[in-house]
């Protein structure tokens, strides 16, 4: 329960000093706000999460909404003037990545020119694995976790990744972070990681 | 015709005060919190102790799950306590005296302050909780009954009118009905297991069956929030009967001669000697080195 804010402040402060000519206010883009916005998607795209470095967090489904915003209320530098906000979720409530996501969300977004960033992290709707993208879950499987899958009637499809077996066992409930279960593939033996529905 | 439009105004009335009244005070939200956090520490202490990997993985995930859990009702309840401290100038003076117990410390409520300095007696957590781990059987048996009680308030509180607790609510929810499953799933491996399982399993019912009562007696922190635990119950014990039965296991007698005496006063902040012990390791140190961070 560490007050990460502040660090993540203090480290912006710190970047933007240590490269001064940072542009105050959002950078045009093709001048409509629709692409500035689709801008910043893109970037956002670059961020990968810090437990599976093989999906970014668009991939996850993490990040709900970019906004541009004339003006920011209380932005994390001070002062007025125009800002980004990117909303987040966590996938789990306990989800030790998510003050790591919000920073290297801040961070890409520095990196590419913008400033007066706010991070906000809401829970409803709650997150669903269904909001995974269909290419999080082919590079989830190609790195060796099963993705998510559910049969029409609501039972786990789930393959091993690395024969595409559906003769599995279930080894333990709970895997290597919050969000994984381990499995054992019955006809290769391979243990795997199964990225539970949720 | 008048019945149904007099019935319509009485529905109305009743409805506008629904929305007004069911929001959760600072009392409420810290023994949300506190149970979630004080089950977690338990649930850590296995940590590297646990009797096989996958399982000492299993209970400490279920400990993240608690701890998250408790950082958003604490959030929120630090949230509520700074507004009363400093109400925004726009906004009228709170009514009533700001609710700020078991908050002793100048400066502003986080998170971490609710977590790390408030002593014993502030804390309103249910002692059901705070009991020791005991064997596997034991700390297994604590999360079915606390997990079945989480799944059915959870269950509840994501339709609240308190928009935030509702938030919290349907996202600890998923968390939850994973720990059921799982706690359940054990509590009948070990219940119809070996003659030695089947013991302790006995033996864990005999100690903690004394501390479900707690958990359906409302708090006048609950009832001011409009919400009442002892409407849990009966699906409380529905579930738990039907897990019993397939691990053959006996529910203790509810009624009688035989039922057993429930204690309480953990919601009210008079615990079990256990806590102390919880809160010295918990708040080591915080106290030891004030706002010490990563």
């Amino acid at each position: 329960m560490s007050n990460l804010d502040n660090l993540n402040n203090k480290n912006i402060s710190e970047a933007i000093e240590s490269s001064k000519a940072l542009p105050l206010e959002v950078p045009a883009r093709e001048g409509t706000k629709f692409d500035g916005e689709a801008n910043i998607w893109k970037i956002l795209e670059q961020v990968t999460d810090p437990e599976i470095p093989v999906l970014t967090i668009t991939d996850l489904g993490i990040v709900r909404a970019v906004k541009i915003i004339e003006t920011l209320q209380n932005p994390p530098l001070g002062g007025g003037g125009a800002g980004i906000e990117v909303i987040i979720t966590p996938t789990y409530s306990g989800c030790p990545a998510m003050d790591m996501i919000a920073m290297n969300i801040k961070l890409a977004l520095l990196e590419n020119g913008y400033s007066n960033i706010k991070i906000t992290s809401v829970l409803a709707p709650a997150w669903t694995t269904d909001w995974m993208s269909e290419a999080g879950k082919r590079k989830l499987k190609k790195y060796g976790i099963a993705p998510p899958r559910l049969r029409s009637d609501g039972t786990s499809d789930l393959q091993c990744p690395q024969c595409n077996s559906t003769n599995t066992k279930l080894i333990s409930e709970f895997g290597s972070t919050a969000c994984k279960a381990l499995y054992q593939c019955n006809d290769c033996k391979e243990p795997f990681d199964y990225f539970k529905c949720h | 015709m008048q019945e149904t439009e007099s019935s319509k105004i009485e529905k109305n009335s009743e409805n506008s005060e629904s929305s007004k009244s069911p929001l959760w005070g600072v009392r409420g939200l810290l023994h949300l919190a506190d149970n979630t956090l004080i089950l977690a520490q338990r649930n850590a202490e296995w940590c590297g102790h646990g009797p096989i990997l996958e399982q000492d993985i299993a209970i400490t995930n279920i400990s993240l799950d608690l701890i998250g859990q408790s950082r958003n009702f604490y959030q929120y309840a630090a949230q509520l306590i700074n507004k009363n401290i400093k109400p925004a100038e726009s906004e009228a003076p709170p009514s009533e005296v700001p609710d700020r117990e078991g908050t002793k410390f100048d400066g502003e409520a986080s998170e971490d302050s609710l977590a790390y300095l408030r002593t014993e007696r502030e804390f309103k957590n249910c002692l059901l909780v705070e009991q020791e781990n005991g064997d596997w059987g034991q700390t297994i048996l604590r999360q079915f009954f606390f997990s079945a009680y989480q799944y059915f308030l959870y269950e509840k509180l994501q339709n609240s009118h308190d928009e935030q607790i509702a938030a919290i609510a349907a996202k600890a929810l998923k968390e939850v009905t994973y720990h059921l499953r799982w706690s359940s799933e054990w509590v009948i491996r070990l219940g119809d297991g070996t003659e030695e399982s089947h013991q302790r399993m006995l033996k864990a019912i005999d100690e903690l069956w004394r501390y479900t009562g707690e958990l359906f007696v409302a708090a006048d922190y609950e009832l001011e929030a409009g919400f009442d635990p002892g409407l849990l119950k009966d699906e409380w014990m529905k579930k738990v009967t039907a897990v019993f039965d397939e691990a053959t296991l006996p529910i203790p007698p509810l009624g009688g001669g035989g039922a057993v005496f429930m204690q309480t006063g953990g919601k009210t902040g008079v615990h079990t000697e256990q806590l102390g012990f919880i809160l010295t390791e918990l708040q080591y140190l915080q106290r030891t080195y004030p706002g010490a961070e990563w």
